[in-house]
């Protein structure tokens, strides 16, 4: 069995400099040559065009024989997950308050800091805020993130759309022209139980992913239902807090009844649409007794 | 960004000579050679129909009355380059194709169809000639190069007129639609006002402009982006005996 570890010691003295046993190791000897390629933003890889090593891959090993190439490629300025999560939910909380308490220069003058005299309007800034207020504290204390960092320029991306998008409807929803649903109160209990129902299924799932992986792991495992009724789910549907998420749009839409709002929905779900295909796609790879039952976001349909 | 609807598909059709790729079969090779020779002739009778009509009146003025219809029919089928892009019979990126189709249908229909008052304008006249002829010289290319017979003479034409036709182009397009604002204004047309029962508006008057202001960023991209492929595809010219 081949044996490979790489030691670099001091010529003269024979202290150990350097030791590398993981490519994690070779990240760290090339950060120190090179300071301007951090870690992070390091990709190396047997073949240029192949997959990227990871961090705790052991050298011993990778399947090379007697000399080792690897492959450079610089992925350019990276930011944390943590950070970009952080950002893009922090901005649609903020602005559609901003909208709600009909802050200057939005609306006509008249109107500064005025509240709408439509219920249906408190109670969508309540879900929308609760929405958002959710996803902060998940990022912060649920989620395990596989990958630490993403591109920079996906920061400019994501907040593009999600603070467009929330200004988009937080204007309609908060103008003083603002129609209130056609149905009145029943369309609106029965969009705000959805809301709910999607909003408490949605955070079940990402808690029975956390309970997945143990903390400090980036170990990957197929999700079963758990206890919580909310998790039966995965029974159908390998990315349910897609679906999940998808349907909490949905009651928005339906409370506020309005077409931006359904655009939103719209968008978010054709992402999520292809979210969970690869999702799917990369289960159905790495596990052979993979439930065949399951669909990516859709029971049965998609 | 339509003027010359030139070189946004860069690979299509084996213009860039070192790409063994493999092409569409033959039978979508021979749909494809129908299609392109049609278009050919569609802008080619546009084309005709335009210098008729001004040997017989006389005047550039209203020259679009006469080309209307064949102008709304053929441009609107380019549309169906959406689809090849899409079936994957053409190896063009469809969201690039899809863009540059979309923005000459808007201008056909959404502005200069839509705004009667601008179609007597000189600047309608000033893109439907940019697009008439970059639009014979591109569809001859496609057909030429799916016959695997590309005289260079087209091939040049295509990486070259661009120069002109493409600033020729956009400056028509952009005058044509400042001179549909003032009716866009005027009487409210493809807008929404609140209060509905969407809880939705939609000024085009604020759009037409927005579309006008897109131009900024996007012309030079595109435009810059065809001097390179001109480079690329015509700068090795001396290094080929014969043209593929």
């Amino acid at each position: 069995m081949k044996h490979y570890e790489v030691e670099i010691l001091d010529a003269k003295t024979k202290d150990k400099l350097c030791f590398l046993d993981k490519v994690g190791n070779i990240f760290t000897f090339i950060f120190t040559l090179y300071p301007q390629w951090y870690p992070a933003r390091q990709s190396i890889r047997l073949d240029p065009k192949g997959k990227s090593l990871k961090d705790e891959d052991v050298l011993q090993h990778l399947p090379v024989g007697t000399t080792a190439t690897f492959y450079f490629r610089d992925l350019g300025a990276q930011i944390s997950w943590v950070t970009v999560f952080l950002t893009e939910y922090a901005g649609p909380l903020l602005i559609y308050l901003m909208f709600y308490f009909r802050v200057p220069f939005i609306y006509a003058p008249k109107y500064d800091f005025t509240t709408s005299k439509h219920w249906v309007v408190h109670l969508a800034c309540m879900c929308h805020s609760f929405h958002y207020v959710k996803r902060l504290l998940e990022t912060l204390f649920v989620h395990r993130f596989s990958h630490g960092t993403m591109p920079l320029r996906n920061i400019f991306k994501n907040c593009t759309y999600y603070w467009g998008f929330a200004a988009w409807m937080a204007y309609y929803i908060n103008h003083p022209l603002y129609t209130p649903p056609i149905y009145g109160e029943q369309q609106i209990r029965l969009a705000l139980i959805v809301f709910l129902f999607c909003q408490i299924g949605n955070f079940s799932i990402h808690i029975a992913l956390r309970n997945l992986r143990p903390p400090g792991s980036k170990t990957r495992k197929i999700p079963y239902p758990t206890k919580n009724p909310f998790t039966w789910i995965f029974l159908l549907v390998s990315c349910p807090n897609y679906t999940y998420e998808l349907g909490s749009w949905l009651g928005f839409t339906l409370m506020t009844q309005c077409l931006p709002v359904a655009a939103f929905t719209l968008v978010g779900f054709i992402q999520m649409t292809v979210w969970a295909k690869g999702k799917h796609r990369s289960y159905l790879k790495e596990f052979r007794d993979y439930p065949t039952l399951r669909s990516p976001i859709l029971p049965f349909i998609l | 960004m339509s003027a010359p609807a030139m070189g946004t598909s860069k690979t299509a059709h084996s213009d860039s000579s070192n790409k063994k790729k493999k092409g569409p079969g033959t039978l979508a090779t021979a749909y494809l050679v129908i299609y392109n020779v049609v278009m050919t002739a569609g802008w080619l009778v546009i084309a005709v129909g335009l210098v008729r009509a001004y040997l017989a009146r006389g005047s550039y003025h209203g020259l679009y009355y006469s080309i209307e219809k064949p102008l709304k029919f053929f441009q609107t089928g380019a549309l169906l380059e959406i689809l090849h892009c899409a079936v994957g019979i053409v190896p063009s990126s469809v969201v690039l194709t899809g863009f540059q189709v979309m923005s000459r249908v808007f201008l056909t229909w959404a502005v200069t169809h839509s705004v009667r008052e601008v179609q007597s304008e000189d600047s309608v006249l000033l893109f439907v000639v940019a697009w008439t002829v970059t639009e014979i010289i591109r569809y001859s290319f496609y057909t030429f190069s799916l016959l695997n017979h590309l005289p260079y003479l087209i091939k040049w034409a295509r990486y070259t007129f661009f120069i002109v036709l493409y600033p020729m182009g956009v400056a028509g397009e952009l005058l044509t639609i400042y001179a549909a604002l003032p009716y866009v204004q005027k009487t409210g047309l493809y807008s929404i006002t609140l209060p509905n029962k969407y809880n939705f508006s939609f000024d085009y008057h604020t759009f037409l402009i927005l579309v006008m202001v897109s131009y900024i960023p996007l012309f030079p991209q595109l435009y810059f982006h065809m001097m390179r492929q001109r480079k690329k595809v015509l700068g090795h010219v001396e290094e080929y005996s014969k043209v593929e």
